[in-house]
């Protein structure tokens, strides 16, 4: 026997026998079973895996898969079930027994996926060109036009090297007749490969025992060429072509996916208004302005990106992006058009078209499939509809395959209706009984229908496979075959090699061109709005934590439970804090609230997250801002985001525990803020994109402060009363240290104003805030203008120099009605550049102008002679 | 018949609109028994980018990009195109009975483009009251064009010239439902009719020279853009209906190209990005030349 993989340094060739907690139950049933075979034999390449997990036993297995879980939920792998960006994300679920090929089956395979990629982009090549297949009678002409991914708008346009088709993805199953079966072919933008890539990271992680012999095919080689075919694709460019993938957002069912490639492969992550075509050219909006965009992967269905030519209604496209195309300027990946091979009706032709075109059959088989647009088909089609598959040779969104086997006799006759009433536009296939593999569901081995997804990609003018892939395997027993969502049980996906492979760093040399590239760090417009908002929303958060977890505890001080002044002081700081979070009516009533109500007005802040401004809400628009820009937090940075999501979860689970057991909840939240902030400051460069989160942190907290500083320092009080608050709002802000040492236990207004108002060293103080502020922008990209400074300079600056030149003792002295009026003025007038500040932001480097919309020209009338 | 047609749109903005991209249909094709001598699309303000494509159907297409604030713009077009002679008499004894075996016998080119266009479309869906409509008059009459001009016929005697009624929106199910239309949707209609029998029907965009009422002096821009059709027989080849008017066009009729339906060349087509709300107001001019 061939193989040289670990198996058989380990494994008793005849006798593997099953630990019971394996055998027991496992009945592979009358499918083809990837282990097991017909004499109940574990077949070879499966043997070694099973003795060792045998080995191991269900426990240690159980535990691998938890850790798996933890590590995906940790590293945000997530897919969304119904593309909402924070409510019905599915952590993803790997089962520890991979599904495993032996070398002598995937070298077929491989050759067989290649030939097909081949006669894909021969056949992509003809039917925008010249359409010999049509006009040969290899194709029927209504299978192609009735198709609504055949974009008659890409028409006769063709890719300069020849290469239609970059990357392709074939969903393949194991037939009965042990060879592996075509199911449906990927040709717009195929999903799966960074799943695939995570797949095996964290497999690498939790059974790091197999992989140390280099009997397993590495995938990373895969990636290494996919991203030389990306950086040599022959654009107009004579440098490396700057690349960017295009998503259709954060609503998609795969952006874990999009920004994790994209960060994978060190390529901005855009969505289509980040992108802005100019004179047939194409560009990114960026900080420092337009930059050049050369080629765009796609991750976006093809009639959506253009809503000038293609989709009108599409949103997430690129107003002019098929004309750029078309006049060679930006090359998409993979071409927009490509959707015309995601067509089923194209299998019963593939066998003549290879032969036609490669002169030798095709070497990967599907399930038998009849097009419906031809009348003996469409007539064996109708009368057998009680057992085949039909499909629609186009997917539309939310399309689904029927089952004749398990209609009823009206659903039957509706469908055949439909056939009838458009033939062309259906096929029937054959339902196959594909093979299972063992998976690992509640402690026990069992046999469940599994499908892998393959992935090719093009690079000097050859197409290459990815040694490995996803596979997927239905989570029921009865069901016949995983849903092509990725909604079930995922598996890595093992090519045992015949000779140890050497280890290959994942790790690219980058050529000094593609370096420079990177350094010049295109931020989109978008990700800096989202950066400023996640740091905006950080600060917010903790700001609010911190004035409710003040209110608690001097709730909490039953000490002074009659002393009078401190209910005031109570009532005064609840007051300020619903002024401040703008939560109102909160305590802002006629009446004191009653402690009663004061509860539960603290217990709607602490877990109602249909509250504006409630730390569930600001906690939903944190994480939603830092979703946004996925791709550029480390994995380090999401565990912690996780985590302050997961434990506020369980602290909103359970709101009826003692309002005062929440000062240990947002102990916990403030620390945790503490450490996303504190990992963003040690791990992230000073680019654009950290200014931005730092600015959006400046504003939020100054703004915080004098919000804080107008509702309790302005009105005049007595003197114990303004002592308490004078303390209590030092406490708040972290400074009540710093104001100790300064000044013992001399607690005065004036202190306090020195070292929460001018104190350019306390980072708590509003001084700090401006005067970081006023470097951030300095080092933010603009172009160049005569003028020195910015306008938010400008602002920030007259903030900066008021508050500098403010004489203590003057704005100390009350005045006879008012209080502290000229403090009040002073709070006023850095709070309006505050806000302008944001503002000016907004306006220059955040808005996207303004969204397209269609010129639609009225009807004209027309003379009736 | 020698023809100057000038079709002038106007787009007024309500705010500054920042850039626009926009597809034009508005030069006339060399084929279709016309030829086009002298074609200037003028756009006004300058575009940063004018670029001109034959589409998939073979028609002259347009792109332009505006890429500065502009609050006005103006789009030209003005073609010199002689019309030759049109036989609008050509007989087809083609039968739709026995059109699939009469159309195996063409070259696979006529026969890719024939199904190209008896296939649905965006505005054109297979509907059971086009198949309906379209009935009595596939059953009266064998012959291809006999029963397409039967339809031509019942068109225009059953239904009413409304401009008030339609909008580009409006769908070709209400069109059936009220009988009232303008040309487009007259030549969607016996478009779609055609196609319930899987007859080749394409929608045809174009000019027809307009004659004053007698005594009276042309006015200017009174002209319009206009719509109607053409049938696929297998044995005449293609054969032009206007059903607005209920006659074969001769040689007053100007081509600017065809499709499937409107969809596939509207004259004039664009993306905006600012603009507010826009007013636009269209003159067309066919005025005979060396008569």
């Amino acid at each position: 026997m061939e193989h040289t993989c670990f198996v058989e340094t380990q494994a008793n060739q005849d006798h593997v026998a099953l630990n019971p907690f394996t055998a027991e139950g496992y009945s592979a049933g009358s499918s083809y079973d990837e282990m097991w075979d017909q004499n109940g034999r574990i077949r070879p390449h499966w043997q070694g895996f099973m003795q060792a997990i045998n080995k191991l036993g269900g426990p240690a297995l159980s535990k691998s898969r938890q850790e798996a879980r933890r590590i995906f939920r940790e590293n945000g792998v997530s897919y969304n079930v119904y593309g909402d960006p924070h409510g019905h994300q599915r952590t993803w679920d790997l089962d520890p027994i991979p599904f495993i090929i032996s070398s002598e089956d995937w070298a077929e395979i491989e050759d067989g996926l290649i030939q097909r990629a081949e006669l894909m982009n021969l056949i992509l090549a003809d039917l925008y060109g010249q359409q010999k297949l049509i006009q040969q009678g290899l194709l029927p002409a209504e299978l192609v036009l009735g198709h609504e991914g055949y974009l008659r708008a890409c028409d006769q346009f063709r890719q300069p090297n020849g290469m239609e088709l970059h990357d392709f993805a074939v969903d393949l199953a194991r037939g009965p007749d042990g060879r592996m079966w075509v199911l449906r072919d990927y040709a717009q933008s195929p999903a799966g490969i960074g799943y695939a890539l995570e797949n095996r990271t964290v497999m690498t992680r939790i059974m790091p025992q197999f992989f140390q012999d280099g009997h397993i095919h590495r995938i990373s080689f895969f990636f290494r060429t996919l991203r030389a075919g990306l950086n040599s694709l022959p654009t107009r460019r004579t440098e490396q072509p700057r690349i960017v993938v295009l998503t259709p957002g954060p609503y998609s069912e795969l952006y874990f996916e999009h920004a994790y490639l994209a960060s994978y492969l060190g390529y901005p992550l855009v969505q289509g208004d980040d992108l802005a075509v100019r004179e047939g050219h194409v560009w990114l909006k960026t900080l420092d302005g337009l930059q050049p965009v050369e080629v765009i992967i796609r991750r976006l269905n093809d009639r959506f990106c253009d809503p000038l030519e293609l989709a009108e209604d599409s949103l997430l496209g690129v107003a002019g992006l098929l004309q750029a195309a078309r006049m060679g300027n930006v090359m998409i990946v993979n071409p927009l058009g490509s959707g015309v091979l995601e067509n089923p009706g194209l299998i019963p032709f593939l066998p003549g078209i290879s032969r036609y075109y490669l002169g030798c059959d095709l070497k990967l088989p599907s399930a038998a499939t009849w097009w419906c647009g031809q009348p003996t088909e469409r007539e064996f089609v109708l009368e057998n509809i009680h057992k085949i598959i039909i499909k629609p040779i186009y997917r539309a969104y939310g399309s689904t395959s029927f089952f004749g086997a398990m209609a009823s006799r009206d659903e039957c006759e509706t469908m055949r209706q439909k056939i009838r009433a458009h033939p062309h536009l259906y096929v029937g296939q054959e339902q196959v009984s594909f093979s299972t593999a063992p998976c690992f569901i509640k402690g026990r081995i069992e046999p469940r229908h599994t499908a892998i997804r393959t992935f090719v990609t093009s690079h000097e003018g050859r197409f290459h496979v990815m040694k490995g892939g996803l596979s997927r395997a239905a989570r029921d027993r009865g069901v016949s075959a995983p849903s092509r969502h990725f909604d079930n049980i995922s598996k890595d996906t093992w090519i045992l090699a015949t000779r140890p492979e050497r280890h290959v760093s994942l790790w690219l040399q980058p050529t000094t061109q593609e370096m420079a590239i990177e350094r010049s760090g295109m931020l989109a417009s978008r990700a800096a709005e989202n950066l400023y908002w996640t740091g905006r929303y950080a600060e917010r958060l903790e700001g609010t934590a911190r004035i409710l977890r003040n209110v608690i505890m001097q709730m909490n001080r039953v000490e002074e439970s009659g002393n009078e002044v401190h209910q005031e002081l109570i009532h005064l700081l609840q007051k300020s804090l619903t002024s401040v979070t703008e939560m109102y009516p909160g305590f802002l009533t006629d009446t004191p609230l009653t402690s009663q109500e004061a509860s539960t007005e603290i217990r709607s802040i602490m877990s109602d997250e249909n509250r504006m401004g409630s730390i569930p809400n600001l906690l939903g628009s944190l994480t939603t801002s830092a979703y946004m820009v996925r791709d550029r937090w480390s994995m380090d940075n999401w565990r912690v985001l996780d985590g302050i999501k997961n434990h506020w979860r369980n602290v909103q689970s359970n709101p009826h525990g003692h309002i005062f057991s929440a000062i240990y909840e947002l102990d916990e939240l403030i620390t945790s803020l503490a450490a996303f902030m504190g990992l963003n400051m040690e791990s992230m460069t000073r680019e654009p994109g950290w200014l931005m989160l730092d600015s959006g942190r400046r504003i939020e907290r100054g703004l915080w402060l004098i919000r804080m500083m107008k509702s309790l320092l302005v009105p005049q009080r007595d003197d114990l009363l303004q002592h308490m608050i004078l303390e209590s709002l030092l406490a708040t802000h972290e400074s009540l240290i710093t104001h100790r040492r300064r000044y013992r236990s001399y607690l005065q207004l004036q202190t306090t104003l020195d070292v929460l108002l001018i104190d350019e060293t306390n980072p708590r103080a509003l001084a700090y805030q401006l005067e970081r502020l006023q470097r951030d922008l300095g080092r933010m990209p603009r172009p160049r203008l005569a003028t020195k400074f910015s306008a938010e300079e400008k602002l920030v600056l007259e903030a900066t120099t008021q508050l500098r030149l403010v004489d203590l003792p003057s704005i100390t002295k009350p005045s006879a009605e008012n209080g502290y009026q000229k403090l009040l003025e002073l709070l006023l007038f850095i709070e309006s550049r505050l806000m302008s500040t944001s503002e000016t932001l907004n306006h220059f480097y955040f808005s996207h102008a303004q969204g397209p919309r269609q010129l639609i020209p009225t009807r004209r009338k027309t003379e009736n002679l | 018949m020698n023809y100057r047609v000038i079709h002038r749109t106007e787009y007024e903005y309500s705010d500054s609109a920042n850039v626009c991209h926009n597809l034009a249909h508005l030069s006339p094709r060399q084929d279709a028994g016309q030829r086009c001598n002298s074609h200037f699309l003028s756009v006004v303000p300058q575009p940063s980018l004018l670029d001109e494509r034959i589409d998939h159907f073979g028609n002259r297409t347009f792109y332009f990009s505006i890429e500065k604030p502009h609050r006005t713009m103006v789009v030209t077009a003005t073609s010199l195109i002689d019309t030759q002679a049109r036989n609008n008499t050509a007989h087809s004894a083609s039968s739709w009975k026995t059109f699939g075996a009469e159309l195996d016998g063409r070259p696979p080119r006529d026969q890719l483009i024939a199904k190209e266009f008896s296939l649905e479309s965006p505005l054109i869906p297979r509907l059971e009251q086009l198949r309906h409509y379209a009935e009595p008059s596939f059953a009266n009459h064998d012959g291809i064009l006999a029963a397409a001009m039967d339809i031509m016929r019942r068109i225009f005697n059953e239904y009413t010239y409304d401009p008030a009624f339609t909008t580009l929106a409006t769908p070709l199910r209400d069109v059936l439902e009220h009988k009232r239309g303008v040309c487009q949707d007259f030549a969607h209609l016996a478009i779609g009719c055609l196609r319930s029998f899987g007859i080749p029907a394409r929608y045809i965009s174009g000019y027809l020279e307009t004659q004053p009422p007698p005594g009276q002096a042309k006015l200017v821009g009174a002209d319009a853009s206009h719509a109607w059709l053409s049938v696929y027989t297998p044995d005449a080849g293609w054969i032009e209906l206007d059903p607005t008017n209920n006659q074969r066009p001769d040689n007053r009729y100007i081509v600017i190209g065809w499709g499937r339906d409107y969809s596939d060349l509207p004259p004039l087509k664009g993306v905006i990005f600012g603009g507010g709300t826009h007013n636009m107001k269209v003159s067309v001019d066919v005025e005979p030349l060396n008569r």
